[in-house]
């Protein structure tokens, strides 16, 4: 019956709309069974269903059966309640009617009743004034069978039962003395009344025939230690034992001799299994790898076939009754939670417990055919009665759905099945986006489950070219000169790179934080009146410009790039080569550009020395970068000579290039603010429109601002919001995979927490180049095969620094070695007669 | 394997340990495997791998466990995690720990300043000190305090929970290390013995012809000796009888309580200077329990705390691979047997090895539930028992005299696999009383 009505809510999910016949049927099985969530649900799924009316009314038959047992077993309506008991528990165990609870531990071994009000103590089966070992209990069972019948499992090693029917005080009945060390687990056959079996921790399992006075049959886990031995409760003569060792074995009872079968459950100790009530072959066991395992053991390989991954070690784990696919656990340490899972929704808990203060050491369902009620034992030293209404769903608190936006602009959603297709929204992106559920969950309502039934995943792609592209972010991140300029050089540079990308609104910004910040206090240092030598204003000099000679322009937007390509050249250098030594190469860089320039331009730096405060040092020709940057007031002449050739070759070309558009705009405000200003009045406005470009989602643009403004804006913004956009910034530069551009942004940005992102995770591991292993120690001497591990085949010397090898016969050496050679020849140096070749 | 049998003499001119003649070490240990990978990582074998070398497959996990303690990943920098070696060594006088590390502390970039003394290193790792103390001699006075203390003092020095739990496996790992170098005699390396004051601490006192020659006259007895203990132990193994809980108590109690420390002789001198800067409180040290009446420390019932189940579930929380490796290594050191005693072959030393750890657990006050201390008693003679307390809780005061002693008639190796086992215990057992205390305080 329940398959089908598994197959028949597929069938209902399926069909996108409710039929008006089957709202009404639904309501008339509301009105069937008016009093449990549990039966709606069921009511639910029958009446969705396409099943015909005949399979219907047995449907209806079988599900009033079942009411009638629950209520039935119900006549006890309990709540959550608890007790406290002297001692912490070990472990707990109920009588077959229900009624009654026995605790178990180290100091206390008592019996209490429930009652629909509470926890009544019952009786104290720890007699005696010196209480022997024997009462220090590590597991006890109440027998199914018989309700005056106890075994218990001391830690010294005896086995004890007790008969409740005794007269006297102590109801101790017998005691076995077999095994050598603690007891870990008894366990009674569930259905014959005198057999009890226990698991050691000397490795030994013993079945006992309680009419005698020793073990019948003695099984040998081979000096592993026991864990947990349950019988099975459809197969007469079979039992599962765990091991300390990660093994389940499978026993008959007729043989002792040998095991049936034996698989490795877990790594590291198995401290618990439990046989299925209902399914013949599905054992569950929980281990100290945090997992709880499912096996199918009615085929004739041991068969995983569900896991369960829980937050830390498992102690106990019980089947939860009349539930096919539930089960509770709790851990050993640490986590005082019961879970109840569903094994097919390995990843949240179908519902949790959380009212113990310290690890839960007992868990037992209170009745064999209710799964309403769970019982337990802690070592807080109280004994909980858990209401399954009561329990805290965690599926609830989980958000049910789930948005993602693409690199490129795709946007991703899940969400429940039934949300999505009550939604016709998404017609409302007719050509570009393209539907398909990624999976497509199905929870059959049998029981009262997981709230949310099925979900769904939609992507709706961006249509190519379409403003939601991302092509802007990237060629905005490449372009964008963020150091290495004078200030308003930089913005002038934005500016235009924001213009060209067509986005005026950030490129206008640029202009006007040029303005702003351009110390207009003294006009006089404006570049462009340097430039031109013309009127005081900058736009008029601007646009003067436009009309100079198209040749100058065009030997300009050369120099331009030229200077580019370096920088970024002298960047990506200096990103590698920050721990190797030398960085030659680079400062000649700088002086070629210098050598370019034509001789009145490298005049100008005259002329420039009041703008000297303005613009940052380019970094790559000196390796205290930070401390320039700190302190960009006070340029020592020795060290200005030698860029300034550069830099006022760079304004030349951002000048020239100012467009038309944005002259319009500067000339306005450069009307409507008095030149005195200083750049400090503009600073809540800038910030203010910082927040606004991060709250728009061009965190780009803040980021960019935010380090080209450097001191002037920095402490006005508070360093976690700084903090906070340097990394959404850099994890989307990275997932662009524009990662010098991310490097340059790190390097450049002034935040502790940033900076430091460079220096994470700096190590390389490596083979030795002989015996392929890998090398653990440190030096360059392999620990294996003693020899030196990266030798040039050049000088045969060992390479400390940049090893370059062909891919194709893997010799190798220094950079500069290996480049000597292949300007002489083709061949490998290492003689191997490879025809080399780097690229 | 060539090479390591030339290469070890030229660094021995007195042989690595002052109670274990070097050609028994060389004949029994150097040829190994494990050795030679030793041998090629560090350029030479130290003394204590050397000695080690006697058990290869306890060494392979001890040299996994201490490098991945000492050099791989973990919360705490590389010349933090020596200097705190360095400090609990100095805990036992440790001056080869000592040395060893405080070198190795320097080459990982160590600020030279720290080694003056405690005072200099930074807050933090003095706060450590209290736990240091209590480590290595007292571990059963550890309670969730004394993390709280660590974890959450408001203040800037404040330790997290993974990187104290580094510290604390570091620091009993360096208490039951210099209980395995004072128990084995281990002497400083050649180029330690530079330093006067320093060679004055160990035990340099050798075994003198004399006592060989004492040895030799008392063979006939010896080996009397071993066939009685061997006899007890199949006894031990066989008998099944019962005893009242309170017999039982009473036999744990009588082991931990035993006076087995010469205290009139061994006068506590003035620390050197070498160890008085990294120690604290240098009186603080184990506390022989009063016999009786007075009131003990609480025992540990081995079954509520077990590193099987609870220690190690939360050291798996907390510094996962080091749980593994220690669980390895605890499972190795367990299982170590040739099924040899002295002269004989084929014996089931399991309940033998059982007593030694299960009396070093009792000396910590742990107890076992399901043990019967009284075997301790059949199966320790008191020489024995007086070595492994001494080395277990005041290993500086070992002499040669105990070590030769005990089991007269029996290896050398077998000696170092009792240190082996000593050690470990040992570090087992302090394991679980600072791990006890960090799961009270997390609950």
């Amino acid at each position: 019956m329940r398959r089908e009505v598994t197959s028949a809510a597929n069938v209902n999910n399926d069909s996108t709309s409710a039929s008006p016949e089957r709202a009404h049927l639904f309501i008339k099985g509301q009105c069937v069974i008016p009093y449990e969530d549990v039966n709606r649900d069921r009511v639910n799924v029958c009446v969705t269903s396409r099943t015909d009316c005949h399979a219907r009314c047995n449907f209806y038959l079988e599900l009033r059966l079942e009411m009638e047992k629950m209520t039935r077993v119900s006549t006890v309506n309990g709540r959550t309640m608890f007790c406290h008991l002297d001692a912490p528990a070990n472990a707990i165990s109920v009588c077959r009617d229900a009624t009654q609870v026995v605790v178990a531990g180290r100091n206390i071994f008592k019996i209490y009743g429930l009652e629909e009000e509470g926890f009544v103590e019952r009786l104290n089966l720890r007699v005696g004034r010196k209480p022997s070992l024997n009462f220090s209990c590590a597991d006890v069972m109440w027998h199914q069978m018989d309700e005056n019948l106890l075994a218990t499992a001391a830690t010294n090693g005896a086995v004890v039962t007790w008969n409740l029917a005794r007269s006297c005080r102590n109801k101790q009945e017998q005691l076995f003395t077999e095994h050598k060390r603690t007891v870990n687990k008894v366990c009674f056959h569930p259905t014959e009344v005198n057999m009890l079996l226990s698991g050691s921790q000397d490795g030994f399992m013993k079945c006992f025939d309680l009419r005698k006075k020793e073990s019948v049959s003695t099984f040998s886990g081979q000096s592993e230690s026991v864990r947990d031995v349950q019988f099975s409760i459809k197969d007469y003569f079979t039992f599962a034992a765990s091991f300390e060792n990660g093994n389940v074995q499978l026993w008959d009872i007729r043989r002792p001799d040998r095991y049936e079968r034996m698989f490795t459950a877990h790594t590291g100790p198995v401290f618990c299994c439990d046989w299925h009530p209902e399914d013949r072959g599905w054992l569950a066991t929980g281990g100290r790898d945090k997992m709880v395992k499912v096996w199918d053991m009615s085929t004739n390989r041991v068969k995983e076939i569900y896991c369960v991954q829980t937050i830390a070690s498992v102690a106990r784990v019980k089947w939860r009754p009349e539930r096919r696919y539930h089960l509770a656990t709790c851990s050993m340490m640490v986590d005082h939670n019961i879970y109840v899972w569903d094994v097919r929704r390995p990843f949240i808990p179908f519902a949790t417990f959380e009212e113990h203060k310290d690890v839960t050491t007992g868990i037992v369902w209170r009745n064999q055919h209710d799964p309403y009620y769970l019982l337990s034992g802690s070592k807080d030293s109280t004994l909980y009665q858990h209401m399954f209404k009561d329990a805290s769903r965690p599926v609830d608190r989980a958000n049910p759905e789930g948005l993602c936006f693409g690199l490129f602009g795709d946007l991703a959603f899940a969400a429940k099945e039934s949300l999505m297709t009550g939604d016709v929204g998404r017609k409302t992106y007719p050509g570009g986006d393209r539907r398909y559920p990624i999976f497509f969950f199905k929870k059959p309502d049998v029981t009262e489950q997981f709230a949310q039934v099925s979900s769904a995943l939609s992507v709706f792609e961006s249509e190519a070219g379409s403003s939601v592209g991302m092509d802007w972010f990237i060629n905005t991140a490449k372009s964008y000169l963020l150091s290495g300029k004078p200030f308003a050089e930089l913005c002038e540079h934005n500016a235009q790179v924001a213009k060209k990308l067509n986005r005026p609104q950030e490129s206008t910004t640029w202009t006007m934080l040029r303005i702003m910040f351009s110390e207009p206090a003294n006009p006089s240092l404006s570049t462009n009146h340097n430039l031109n030598k013309s009127g005081n204003l900058p736009l008029v000099n601007s646009f003067s410009m436009k009309e100079m000679s198209a040749a100058l322009n065009e030997r300009n937007k050369e120099n331009r790039q030229d200077n580019l390509h370096s920088l970024e050249t002298n960047l990506n250098n200096n990103d590698e080569n920050e721990e190797t030594e030398g960085s030659e190469g680079q400062a000649e860089y700088l002086f070629g550009d210098a050598e370019l320039d034509d001789d009145d331009l490298y005049s100008m730096e005259h002329d420039n020395q009041a703008e000297e405060p303005e613009y940052l040092l380019p970094q790559e020709a000196f390796p205290l970068r930070h401390e320039i940057m700190d302190h960009p007031s006070a340029p020592e002449p020795v060290q200005e000579k030698p860029e300034s050739p550069h830099v006022s070759g760079s304004e030349t070309e951002s000048t020239c290039l100012t467009p038309m558009e944005s002259i319009n705009l500067i000339s306005v405000s450069q009307l409507l603010f008095s030149p005195h200003l200083p750049p400090k009045f503009f600073c809540p406005i800038v910030k203010e429109m910082l927040c606004y470009y991060a709250e728009q989602g061009d965190v780009q643009m803040a980021v960019s601002v935010l380090i080209v403004l450097g001191d002037r804006i920095r402490k006005e913004i508070d360093e976690l919001t700084q903090e906070h956009w340097y990394m959404s910034y850099i994890d989307l530069l990275q997932r662009f995979e524009l990662w010098n551009v991310s490097n340059e942004v790190i390097k450049l940005s002034t935040c502790g927490a940033i900076m430091c992102l460079n220096q994470a995770s700096t190590t390389l591991h490596i083979n030795c180049s002989n015996c392929k292993r890998p090398m653990s120690n440190k030096g360059w001497i392999c620990d294996r095969c003693h020899q030196c591990a990266s030798v040039c085949a050049v000088c045969h010397h060992v390479v400390k620094g940049l090893f370059v090898w062909c891919q194709g016969c893997s010799h190798g050496g220094h950079l500069e070695h290996v480049m000597e050679w292949l300007k002489q020849s083709k061949h490998c140096p290492a003689g191997c007669g490879h025809l080399c070749e780097y690229t | 394997m060539k090479e390591a049998g030339v290469d070890l003499p030229q660094a021995l001119p007195s042989g690595p340990s002052a109670f274990i003649p070097i050609e028994e070490i060389l004949e029994e240990g150097a040829a190994q495997e494990v050795m030679s990978g030793a041998l090629l990582s560090e350029g030479r074998v130290n003394h204590i791998n050397m000695m080690m070398g006697l058990h290869p497959t306890y060494l392979n996990c001890f040299l996994r466990t201490q490098n991945a303690l000492l050099q791989l990943d973990g919360p705490l920098p590389l010349s933090w995690r020596h200097f705190i070696i360095i400090l609990a060594s100095a805990r036992h006088q440790c001056s080869y720990l000592v040395q060893h590390h405080s070198t190795a502390f320097l080459l990982a970039g160590g600020d030279e300043s720290w080694l003056r003394g405690l005072h200099c290193a930074p807050p933090k790792i003095q706060h450590l000190q209290t736990l240091n103390k209590l480590l290595a001699h007292r571990p059963w006075i550890i309670t969730q305090e004394h993390i709280q203390e660590l974890v959450c003092p408001g203040a800037e020095a404040r330790w997290s929970l993974a990187e104290l739990i580094q510290a604390i496996v570091l620091m009993s790992h360096a208490h039951s290390l210099a209980s395995f170098v004072w128990g084995c005699g281990i002497l400083p390396e050649p180029e330690q013995s530079g330093d006067q004051s320093l060679q004055l601490c160990s035990p340099t006192e050798s075994c003198s012809p004399r006592d060989k020659a004492r040895n030799h006259q008392e063979w006939s007895e010896a080996v009397n000796e071993v066939k009685l203990l061997m006899e007890r132990m199949m006894m031990v193994q066989q008998q099944g009888e019962e005893f009242t809980q309170e017999e039982m108590v009473t036999r744990f109690e009588r082991e931990r309580t035993e006076s087995l420390l010469e205290h009139a002789d061994v006068q506590r001198s003035v620390l050197p200077d070498c160890f008085s800067r990294f120690v604290v409180d240098a009186d603080f040290t184990y506390q022989d329990f009063s016999p009786r009446g007075v009131q003990a420390p609480p025992t540990m019932r081995a079954q509520d705390y077990s590193w099987e189940d609870h220690g190690f579930s939360l050291m798996n929380r907390l510094y996962g691979e080091m749980a593994q490796l220690l669980d390895e290594k605890f499972q190795v050191v367990c299982a170590l047997t040739y099924h040899t005693m002295a002269m004989h072959s084929h014996v089931d030393t399991s309940t033998l090895r059982k007593a030694i750890w299960n009396y070093i657990h009792c000396i910590y006050g742990i107890r076992y539930d399901d043990y019967n201390y009284g075997e301790v008693n059949q199966l320790l003679e008191r020489g024995l028992k007086v070595y492994v307390k001494t080395v277990a809780c005041h290993p500086e005061k070992t002499t040669p005299r105990m070590y030769f002693s005990f089991w007269r008639q029996f290896r050398h190796s077998e000696k170092v696999h009792v240190n082996l086992l000593l050690m470990e215990a040992r570090m087992q057992a302090a394991l679980l009383y600072a791990l006890r205390a960090i799961t009270r305080y997390m609950t």
